[in-house]
């Protein structure tokens, strides 16, 4: 339903700004240019007094004002104060962008301010308010794996109330977890292996009555969106369809190959064996040597067999120190008399398996150096010989053992396998593996659970490196993020990071040439294709990015709050006043800065925080993601004779802090075509450049503006400026 | 699901934030309690994460957003919680809320830091310079509320910055507030300290000049730190050539800190990055016992080995001192491959300073069990409490935010949760 929309603009004359900027004529433009008449001001906009006159005119019994901008700080403060719900809103940042960064009260400060304003009222004639995208949820949450993590991923979220399918592909649940005779010690003395507790919690998963357990069960394909996800199952020659909401991808590791490793033995002598082959003896209930049957008197422990090599695994598997460590003390339970060695580049026993270090270190029949294995042979009466350089025992050494153990690595089933063989336009599996030598893992720091594939989210060895006690915990917090996607879905909600947004892309599709750009670009595959080639939004999997709407030739794609539309007529709300003197080192050249709101836009308060200053020639617009940037917006602010664009945005390459993953690369991407057009346009490809800016960068801003300002000063005037 | 059960999370740090936001966004109400005058915890104090590089207040910036358009989510800063009673699915919590003087008119526009006449050691800076008695605890503090370290006034000087507020905003006469809630689950994230490095007394700190913490240098190198951003050593604020980063300093050592803190040789492979950074020149030595990265950090070792400016060098430091009649520091240390001893002369020394969790000085009110260490022994934990990051065992900061992913889902079955 469309309510007519009544306009109000209220400035605030606080921290200074009234200092800088002359109200009188500010008003004048907004009534003018902005085309909005009422207009208050107040000494203190978020004091209650200055709120109290806001909600006033917000009554829909009085004026029934329901569309306002808000002229004062940044909208990262006073936004508890400035929250008045079912009203368009936009926050003009005078504050932080003009009167804390501007010479107050000069022509070039009024010029910047009004042109804020301008902006502003021309965004809240175009915005709408949100309506959230409904559609059916199916809360069900899948586990793939029935591993440490995928069984306590299935146990929380059961335990939550949430329906839980669990697909193992082997026939028995427990994984490698399941495999161990005993586990490293996980809690304070940390001194004594522990019995498995793998099977207590099988137990509890097969007696649970809200999870379904699938045993030699395998994805064959997953299609659809969040809430509404069809995993068709191949289980023990039955295959079904099953609806479910978001997936814990918990499909666990691989030891890695050990036929790769014969420099160090393995195949050379029947008793050169891996840490899995040594689990597996030692549950099986006696270490021998394969070869002969014997019980050995020494047993080496070689790390990182594979690990932390570029020949081999890139990167260090993490719970193999401790692997080691525990198997030494099976070798001397088992026989007192008996010696290990173990070999290491480094010991890595971080946080408090320290502890357990330390204990086993006290064992005099435990022998521990740090040592480069040059190559492992076969010696005098079936002994093996390992020879090492750079140990703490002398350069070249050679230790003597009856049995060798291989500390192998892990490598994560998602390098060589999508498992989740989703029938996304983009592909089966999860997007960037490569970049983390084949984990699914996440590339923030800070959210570790974030995938590119929305709803599905990865735990356990298949995630990161990681022990049982690591893996056991990975999966609850997998589990979480799968529970809060279905219930986002269900409210209409984004995910992550734009966790509260209820607004998505509404695409026009009587205009639609099926170009496919924005099904390519999504960076979270939320666009398919039907059979025609016409783009399909699947609005479940979308995080509002607004990459597609970036990508869009047509300009078709729009959110209610943030469209191609909305900034572009921002753009053309500008005033561009003509230059009487190019030359003249004040003249007003007109520069468009767009900005990411989530990294630049906060690096440009921190600057006015700091009182720098910024050039007054920038109008700066915040964009949800440089991925939305629209190339129109160039030929929109061009034509109208602004005289350079500036985007600050992300880092974008492999180590990417795009929130939006591509966001910021597709921006850059998109600017590498720019230059052809303004080529042909006769306009220098070089009034239109990105940058990178961190959310730390605030220092180096303004000389960059300055920077950029005055290279297109020396190009001069954008020629259109005259027509 | 049980709509006026709260979760109670003790903490706004990454561990903690990150806990609250993710029990918010399942659906239920939260409460975080930060005894700092801000959120964010020890993660807003670095000036890079690693192995991305990358601003911590990146993240932040997200989380606070989360906060901000999220209702189900409130917090208090300057909170303490006091007591606690009753059990899993209700608690009684007494919140004692320590006055900042500051209401929240504030508008962060430093007029009461301009005319204030008082200045104190600046804490989030780690005592390398001072603020005024009124500050902003840092450029992107949340909440953006300036705050007034009593102590630090002297006489009726509060007079000045009541009259230099134009916003009604300074409360001089401002009281401890006592709040209580019932809560359904409590969640403890109340972080790290460092460790106190004055203890070690063969390692120089506070009686060499020179010689600094890991944190110290994160600030050092932070453009919103105490020399804008360039690692100045603090004698003679000139930038040093030649730095030694020597790690396990405090950590796995019977006499200190037993366990090893997880992160310290990623934070210092990362800080000779710095040091490359702002001057290509200048050489770090970094003194370790095990280089200890596991995961998929080992690549960052590789790139910060492979650096020509940048010395691994095996060995226990044994003994930091200042040389006789200069600012430099030598720092004599053992090989333990060699068995020998080595010794050289540093601009500036960087102890890899280990972590302690917050409850070793601090236990938490309610009868909980610790490691000799303060650790929390989260098998003993009573039901509906939760302990997450490095209150449990030292961590880095991913791994601190997947286990508090985790509590937030734990503490949800402590409010009876049935969807």
């Amino acid at each position: 339903m469309e309510i007519e929309k009544k306009f109000g603009v209220y400035l605030c004359k606080g921290c200074g700004i009234a200092d800088a900027i002359d109200f009188e004529s500010l008003t004048k433009v907004i009534k003018k240019s902005g085309k909005i008449q009422h207009i208050k001001e107040a000494d203190i906009l978020c004091s209650p007094e200055g709120l109290a006159m806001i909600r006033e005119d917000l009554n829909p019994e009085g004026e029934g004002i329901n569309a306002i901008v808000i002229a004062a700080c940044s909208p990262r403060v006073k936004y508890e104060e400035f929250d008045f719900p079912n009203v368009i809103m936009e926050r003009c940042n005078i504050r932080e962008q003009v009167a804390w960064t501007q010479e107050p009260k000069n022509e070039h400060t009024q010029s910047l301010a009004e042109d804020y304003l301008r902006m502003s009222c021309a965004r809240i004639k175009k915005a709408e308010l949100p309506e959230p995208y409904e559609s059916e949820c199916d809360k069900t949450i899948m586990v793939i794996g029935g591993g440490a993590a995928g069984l306590s991923a299935a146990l929380q979220a059961a335990d939550n109330g949430y329906q839980v399918v669990l697909l193992e592909k082997e026939a028995e649940l427990g994984g490698f977890a399941a495999k161990m005779y005993r586990q490293t010690p996980s809690s304070y003395p940390y001194t004594t292996l522990q019995e498995p507790v793998v099977f207590k919690k099988i137990q509890e998963v097969q007696n649970h009555p809200k999870i379904r357990v699938m045993t030699n069960a395998t994805l064959d394909t997953m299609e659809g969106q969040p809430g509404l996800l069809d995993a068709t199952i191949k289980a023990g020659g039955e295959v079904e369809t099953l609806r479910v909401g978001a997936v814990v991808l918990a499909a666990g590791w691989k030891p890695y190959d050990a036929t790769k490793l014969s420099h160090l033995g393995y195949g050379v002598s029947q008793d050169v064996i891996t840490n899995i082959e040594m689990e597996e003896m030692a549950k099986a209930g006696k270490i021998v040597r394969p070869s002969d049957g014997k019980v050995p008197e020494s047993v080496a422990f070689i790390q990182c067999a594979g690990s932390r090599d570029p020949e081999h695994l890139p990167y260090c598997s993490d719970f193999c120190c401790t692997a080691s460590l525990k198997q030494a003390l099976y070798v001397r339970e088992q026989n007192p008399n008996a010696v290990a060695y173990i070999l290491y580049k480094d010991i890595r026993t971080p946080g408090q398996t320290e502890l357990f270090y330390k204990e086993v270190q006290s064992d005099p029949g435990v022998m521990l150096t740090k040592a480069e294995i040059a190559g492992v042979e076969l010696g005098d009466g079936g002994k093996l010989l390992i020879k090492a350089t750079d140990t703490l025992l002398g350069e070249n050494v050679v230790f003597e053992a009856d049995l060798v153990v291989l500390a192998t690595g892990m490598v994560p089933a998602t390098l060589d396998d999508p498992i989740l063989n989703l029938t996304y336009r983009q592909g089966p599996g999860l997007p960037d593996l490569e970049l983390f030598s084949g984990f699914a893992d996440s590339n923030f720091i800070c959210f570790p659970y974030e995938t590119r594939r929305t709803g599905i989210y990865a735990a356990g060895a298949v995630h990161q490196p990681m022990n049982i006690a690591m893996a056991t915990e990975d999966g609850v917090g997998a589990a979480c993020k799968a529970i809060q996607a279905v219930e986002h879905v269900a409210e209409g909600m984004a995910v992550h990071p734009r966790a509260w947004d209820i607004t998505f892309p509404d695409p026009f599709m009587q205009r639609c040439t099926s170009c496919k750009r924005c099904t390519e670009e999504c960076p979270f595959g939320a666009i398919d294709e039907d059979e025609k080639g016409t783009p399909f939004f699947k609005i479940n999997r979308c995080r509002r990015c607004g990459t597609c709407m970036g990508a869009c030739p047509e300009r078709i794609i729009s959110f209610k709050d943030f469209s191609v539309d909305i900034i572009g007529s921002m753009l053309k709300s500008l005033d561009v006043p003509e230059l009487e003197d190019e030359d003249d080192p004040e003249a007003p050249f007109r520069i468009i800065g767009l900005v990411c709101e989530n990294d630049a836009y906060p690096a440009l308060d921190a600057a006015a925080l700091h009182r720098l200053r910024l050039n007054s020639c920038v109008r700066f617009i915040p964009l949800r993601c440089l991925g939305s940037f629209n190339m129109v917006w160039v030929s929109d602010a061009l034509s109208r004779g602004i005289d350079g664009i500036i985007l600050l945005g992300c880092k974008s390459g492999d180590d990417y802090q795009c929130h939006f993953a591509k966001g910021s690369e597709l921006c850059e991407y998109r600017l590498s075509k720019l230059s052809e057009t303004l080529d042909k346009l006769g306009l220098e490809a070089d009034r239109v450049i990105q940058y990178q800016i961190a959310h730390s960068d605030f220092d180096r801003l303004p000389q960059l503006i300055d920077d950029f300002v005055v290279r297109v000063r020396e190009i001069g005037p954008n020629p259109f400026k005259e027509l | 699901m049980n709509a006026d059960k709260k979760i109670l999370v003790i903490g706004g740090g990454m561990s903690g934030l990150t806990a609250a936001l993710e029990a918010a966004e399942a659906g239920s109400q939260v409460i975080i309690t930060e005894a700092a005058p801000y959120l964010g915890g020890r993660v807003a104090q670095l000036h890079r994460y690693f192995p991305k590089l990358c601003p911590p207040t990146c993240g932040l910036e997200i989380n606070f957003r989360r906060i901000k358009e999220n209702p189900n989510i409130s917090f208090y800063t300057m909170a303490e919680v006091t007591q606690v009673s009753g059990s899993a699915g209700n608690f009684d919590v007494t919140v004692k809320v320590h006055p900042r003087y500051v209401n929240d008119r504030c508008v962060a526009c430093h007029a009461c830091a301009e005319a204030c006449p008082q200045w104190r050691v600046n804490d989030f800076n780690y005592g390398l310079d001072k603020t005024k008695a009124a500050y902003l605890p840092y450029d992107m503090a949340f909440p953006q509320l300036y705050v007034i370290d009593k102590s630090a006034c002297s006489g009726d000087c509060g007079q000045k910055c009541l009259e230099a507020c134009a916003y009604d905003a300074i409360e001089l006469h401002m009281t401890p507030q006592t709040l209580n809630f019932n809560v359904g689950a409590i969640i403890m994230a109340s972080g790290w300290e460092l460790y106190d490095a004055t203890k070690m007394d063969n390692l120089g700190f506070g009686q060499v000049a020179n010689v600094i913490t890991n944190m110290q240098m994160e600030r050092l190198a932070a453009s919103n730190g105490p020399t804008g951003g360039q690692i100045l050593r603090p004698s003679d604020q000139q930038p040093p050539k030649k730095v030694a980063f020597v790690q396990c300093a405090g950590s796995r050592d019977e006499n200190h800190l037993p366990y090893c803190s997880y992160i310290c040789c990623m934070a210092s492979l990362k800080q000779t990055t710095y040091l490359l950074e702002k001057d290509p020149e200048a050489e770090a030595y970094v003194f370790y016992i095990d280089i200890r990265t596991p995961g998929r950090y080992e690549q960052f070792y590789w790139k910060v080995r492979d650096e020509e400016n940048v010395h691994l060098i095996r060995g226990k430091v044994a003994k930091i001192t200042q040389e006789p009649g200069t600012d430099n520091v030598v720092v004599v240390a053992e090989n333990t491959a060699t068995g020998d001893k080595v010794s050289m002369v540093f601009d500036m020394v960087v102890l890899a300073v280990g972590m302690v969790p917050s409850t070793k000085a601090s236990p938490f009110p309610l009868p909980l069990s610790y490691t000799p260490d303060g650790f929390v022994i989260q098998e003993l934990l009573p039901p509906g409490v939760y302990a997450v990051g490095t209150l449990k065992g030292p961590l880095d900061v991913t791994k601190s935010v997947q286990d508090g992913t985790g509590a937030a889902l734990k503490s949800l079955i402590a409010l009876g949760r049935r969807s």
